[in-house]
């Protein structure tokens, strides 16, 4: 122990040597400082902002993959309609970390019905030729498996048609399917279709966006476009952002997951890294109460840089 | 004038009066000295990080004042987005730093580890709010996190709840909820700090009354 002091645990600041500081001045000249650099860099580089995807410029740049796109809601077969909880309830489906399964357990609670909510309602909305009202009714008065029939087989023809394109598509007893999505195509062409997922039950004012991103999320036109801006799970995309902008540099630790095995082919890769990253969050918050990470700065030593002052000072300090 | 004497002072009032000016006197909150051992550069992260976070608020504040659509139609608004945007890459940088530096100055020691623990979720947070400023842009890039984030939340059961593709939801988790929280965080943060004083170095001697550490005088 060394002369003229005492050891107890950490000791009181207070029981050290101080010298003058002034909190006002110093939070001052931080702001002033932290302004002009915001400032500076605001007009520097701006920030960015790239025009949203609607369904109707969607249509409109790939009109194949709208209309294939609209022939899976209808079929129950996109992403969406089989997606389970919170969407719809779908046999197996939901993620699961080891044999819990928090998304089933959340329940359904956005219900969304792709072929109704997508397809029939807005073309119902809608003023429709006879045409599109006789083939509204034959698809209602059919049974479910003969709908599933009518999909499925206009969906294999459209992928053989070349470029997938419905005018190219090979006869076939596809129902009444051809003229909806060709219908559908239409509205979306026009930008009805964005209006009508946006106000279906008779709404007005309107702030949720949930049917049309999903609908858009369906298709390969929007992975692509975000493919190519370096945004995808694969090309670390949680860090970045449209053009030469920092993203969220911050979140690098949770896509780094995505990156290595065996989360990147887990079917359960969400639930899994949400999991970890909830129980790494758990040990960031616990810091000081977990033997061994909280010794971590003891055995690094890096406070010695941190302190140096006062450490060369107790060494000069006589014994 | 009468010369009625002060009632004494009692009730639940007082009483939480009393209890805040003796665990945060005026010389506490507001000190005019410091420890001599805070002789680094790695002091100024903490201040700096509440400094971004003021420009931060004031300029999501003046975002809000017109409304969520103004930046995208607007030169003036762009530029008050772009200050809001660099703002927080300064804060969050900032932030980091302030982190891991209090992490290797393990800044919990001495009855501080409520300073850490209000301090890490306040990081949590931070995450959390500009999470959902990027869903509530309106633009190319909030489309597609919005749509990749679902599945994130959905696959353990928050989307049932806290739907990342209902905008208005987003937005005023964004504006209200989040802030709120976060500002709550880190004046607790703050106040902690202060009432507990800067933690001194690891395996620091108490300095007895007869002297103090070599270069180190100045006022106790």
């Amino acid at each position: 122990m060394r002369c003229g002091s005492h050891r107890t645990g950490t000791p009181e600041s207070p029981a050290f040597p101080a010298r003058p500081y002034d909190l006002i001045k110093e939070v001052t000249i931080a702001l002033v400082l932290v302004a002009l650099l915001t400032a500076g860099l605001a007009a520097l580089f701006s920030s960015p902002d790239e025009r949203p995807v609607t369904l109707g410029s969607w249509s409109r740049a790939d009109s194949a993959d709208f209309t294939t796109t609209a022939v899976s809601e209808l079929g129950g077969t996109s992403a969406t309609a089989e997606y389970g909880p919170p969407y719809n309830h779908t046999p197996g489906a939901g993620q699961k970390i080891g044999p819990i399964g928090l998304q089933s357990l959340a329940g359904v609670r956005v219900p969304i019905d792709t072929a109704n909510d997508f397809v029939i309602q807005p073309l119902r909305q809608a003023p429709e030729p006879p045409l599109v009202t006789d083939a509204l009714t034959a698809w209602s008065a059919a049974p479910a498996s003969r709908q599933q029939a009518w999909t499925s087989a206009y969906s294999d023809a459209l992928g053989k048609a070349p470029d997938s394109d419905p005018a190219h598509v090979a006869p076939g007893d596809y129902g009444p399917v051809p003229v909806l999505t060709a219908r559908l195509l239409e509205l979306a062409q026009s930008g009805a279709l964005d209006g009508e997922l946006l106000t279906e039950g008779g709404k007005f004012y309107q702030t949720d966006y949930t049917r049309p991103l999903l609908f858009l999320g369906d298709g390969s036109y929007f992975a692509d476009l975000a493919q190519s801006r370096h945004l995808t799970g694969d090309q670390w995309g949680m860090m970045n952002e449209t053009g030469n902008y920092p993203g969220q540099p911050w979140l690098w630790l949770y896509t780094f997951w995505y990156q290595i095995d065996p989360f990147k082919s887990s079917d359960n890769a969400d639930a899994l890294i949400w999991g970890l990253m909830a129980l790494l969050s758990l040990v960031l918050v616990l810091v000081p109460f977990i033997p061994g990470i909280r010794s971590i700065p003891r055995w690094t030593r890096v406070y010695r840089l941190i302190w140096r002052d006062y450490y060369r000072a107790q060494q000069r300090s006589p014994r | 004038m009468s010369g009625t004497a002060p009632a004494p002072e009692h009730g639940w009032t007082a009483a939480l009066r009393r209890r805040l000016v003796a665990a945060l006197p005026p010389e506490k909150l507001l000190p005019d000295t410091q420890p001599a051992y805070m002789a680094s550069w790695v002091y100024v992260f903490g201040v700096l990080t509440v400094s971004s976070l003021v420009v931060v608020l004031v300029s999501g504040g003046l975002l809000a004042l017109k409304g969520p659509a103004w930046w995208h139609v607007s030169s003036v608004g762009k530029y008050v987005n772009s200050l809001h945007l660099w703002s927080v890459e300064l804060f969050m940088f900032v932030l980091v730093l302030h982190l891991w530096a209090k992490f290797f100055m393990a800044a919990w020691r001495g009855r501080r580890a409520l300073t850490w623990v209000t301090g890490a979720i306040a990081f949590l947070t931070s995450i959390g709010t500009a999470f959902s400023g990027y869903l509530v842009q309106q633009n190319f890039d909030s489309q597609w996190i919005s749509d990749q984030a679902k599945d994130g939340m959905n696959a353990v059961g928050i989307g049932a709840f806290w739907n990342v593709l209902d905008f208005g939801q987003m937005l005023m988790w964004h504006i209200v909820l989040f802030p709120l929280g976060l500002c709550l965080l880190s004046g607790w943060h703050v106040l902690l700090v202060r009432m507990r004083g800067i933690v001194p170095p690891i395996d620091a001697l108490t300095p007895g009354p007869d002297r103090a550490p070599s270069g180190q005088e100045g006022r106790a």
